[in-house]
């Protein structure tokens, strides 16, 4: 068994009209043994970027303040706030350093990105344990359910959803997906993220 | 006299025991294969089941070199790994309780396996390890059972069965099988367990419990367990058993399957979902406690940061 799948824990991320939803399921393992069914690994890196650390429990911590850290530099020598596209490159590059040594990480980015217009438009964005980035149209899946959440995506995701039909399907993906794995469930936590405004909704999951 | 009519008579025994003996034989004519499946039931008769092997110098570590997942988890067989089974004595009977979850790997194949499997009607047998192997063997038992009526005019005690199915077992050792069974049943001696596995254990108790999720059954089976539960304690004890088990193990859970032998035979109890024990409980059912058996419902959401209001304010 691999140490991917130590804690359990899974990410998806998609892509709706003007809003974009990260998701992920509640549950941290030790193997077979599930511990708690309230760990968070989607953390808020700016009003518009979301990020979800799927994989081993230990490193999700350590990422999530490196990330913090890397992100403050850069707000404070910039005096902006980083933008999604920049943000996944930052996330591959960090990663990358520790090609020889990962971080049991594959992380998942959703955020809206300012347009030369003015306007936003939706981003998400998936990377490997050592950083190749996957900058995906539709979604992009993480974690010890990663294969069945491709399967159930595939199936339930269309283009142009609005916010509440894509909590909706990135819920019932999620979801149905969990239910078909071992190592993930035990609720989950979903995020939209418009361009005005951030929707939370814990759902309740098989607790089994 | 009577050796000249059985020598020339057709009609007699012999003659005709013969003339059947003479059809057999050439019927023989016809493999095993011929008929089906060479381990097929229909070979009853010929003696014990025979399987093809595989045409290597050393077979059996051929097949452990192919089946064994703790030398490579890789190339597993098998599925149905992940399981919680349990069954105890007490004063009503033998309560038998399992969960019905099947996985291969990280994968959950299915929620809506049937994990005892019911031999007659006096006899239950559960399902860990390998699935297709306690399915096999343990309806191979139930017919074994039915010719050991048939023979003595009297139903098999529980430890003649489980003795045949560890005697059975224990011939295959080395080959790979992987079963960890509990024959449950009610015989002339009263209630009774027996633990068989593809060891060739056989243990005689009062209570058990197999498989990934047996600590976590053990644990609310060992708090709960009394000789003198009433049927509907009894039953509680071996859903709540099981829930606890589906809830903390990765590899079990879904559902569960409550069974109760009493003296005239077993009676399957109900199935529930462990998902609906967790937020609700098992409904309107003997023994209920009519709520959900989950942690957060049994503390009312209340945690060290939310403490109840008489801590907070003392």
């Amino acid at each position: 068994m691999s140490i991917m799948d130590h804690n359990g824990g899974s990410v998806i991320a998609m892509v709706g009209k003007d809003c974009v939803a990260i998701a992920s399921d509640l549950r941290l393992g030790d193997r077979a043994l599930s511990i708690s069914s309230n760990f968070q690994r989607i953390f808020p890196i700016t009003d518009r970027i979301y990020v979800g650390l799927p994989g081993l429990g230990t490193d999700v911590a350590t990422l999530r303040e490196r990330f913090r850290f890397r992100v403050n530099m850069y707000t404070i020598k910039e005096e902006r706030e980083i933008e999604p596209e920049t943000f996944a490159h930052l996330v591959s590059s960090t990663l990358y350093e520790h090609r020889f040594g990962p971080y049991f990480i594959e992380p998942v980015m959703a955020g809206m990105s300012k347009t030369p217009s003015g306007g936003y438009k939706p981003f998400i964005a998936a990377t490997d344990l050592i950083g190749c980035l996957n900058f995906a149209k539709d979604f992009v899946v993480a974690g010890t359910a990663s294969s069945k959440l491709y399967g159930v995506a595939e199936g339930l995701w269309e283009p142009d959803l609005e916010p509440e039909d894509l909590f909706e399907t990135i819920s019932q993906t999620l979801l149905n997906a969990a239910d078909r794995d071992a190592f993930s469930g035990w609720g989950a936590i979903v995020h939209i993220i418009t361009k005005d405004k951030i929707i939370t909704r814990t759902l309740k999951g098989r607790m089994d | 006299m009577n050796t000249f009519l059985e020598r020339y008579s057709s009609t007699n025994a012999v003659s005709q025991l013969k003339r059947a003996q003479r059809l057999a034989e050439e019927e023989d004519e016809f493999t095993d294969s011929a008929w089906g499946s060479q381990a097929g039931y229909g070979q009853l008769m010929n003696g014990p089941p025979s399987f093809t092997v595989p045409n290597v110098p050393d077979p059996s570590s051929f097949l452990r070199l192919h089946t064994d997942d703790h030398a490579d988890p890789n190339c597993r067989i098998k599925i149905q790994h992940g399981t919680t089974t349990l069954a105890f004595r007490f004063q009503g009977g033998v309560i038998v309780a399992v969960d019905s979850r099947a996985t291969a790997g990280s994968y959950i194949a299915s929620g809506t396996v049937k994990k005892v499997i019911e031999i007659n009607p006096y006899l239950l047998g559960t399902m860990a390890g390998g699935a297709a192997d306690c399915q096999y063997w343990e309806t191979y038992l139930g017919m074994h059972c039915r010719l050991h009526e048939l023979r003595n005019r009297e139903r098999i005690s529980v430890s003649a069965a489980s003795k045949y199915l560890s005697n059975l077992v224990y011939s295959y050792k080395g080959m790979g099988l992987s079963m960890g069974t509990m024959i449950c049943g009610w015989d002339k001696t009263g209630p009774a367990i027996f633990y068989v596995d593809s060891d060739g254990t056989r243990l005689k108790g009062d209570l058990f419990s197999v498989g990934s999720g047996s600590t976590f059954a053990y644990g609310v089976l060992d708090q709960g367990y009394r000789w003198d539960l009433t049927d509907a304690e009894a039953q509680e004890l071996g859903r709540r058993s099981i829930y606890a088990a589906g809830h903390r193990d990765a590899f079990s859970g879904n559902t569960c399957n409550l069974y109760h032998v009493k003296e005239n035979g077993w009676e399957f109890i109900a199935n529930y979902d462990i998902s609906k024990l967790h937020y609700d409980g098992p409904g309107d059912v003997a023994g209920s406690p009519g709520h959900g058996y989950g942690y957060g419902i049994r503390v009312q959401g209340r945690s060290s940061a939310n403490p109840p209001e008489a801590t907070a304010a003392a």
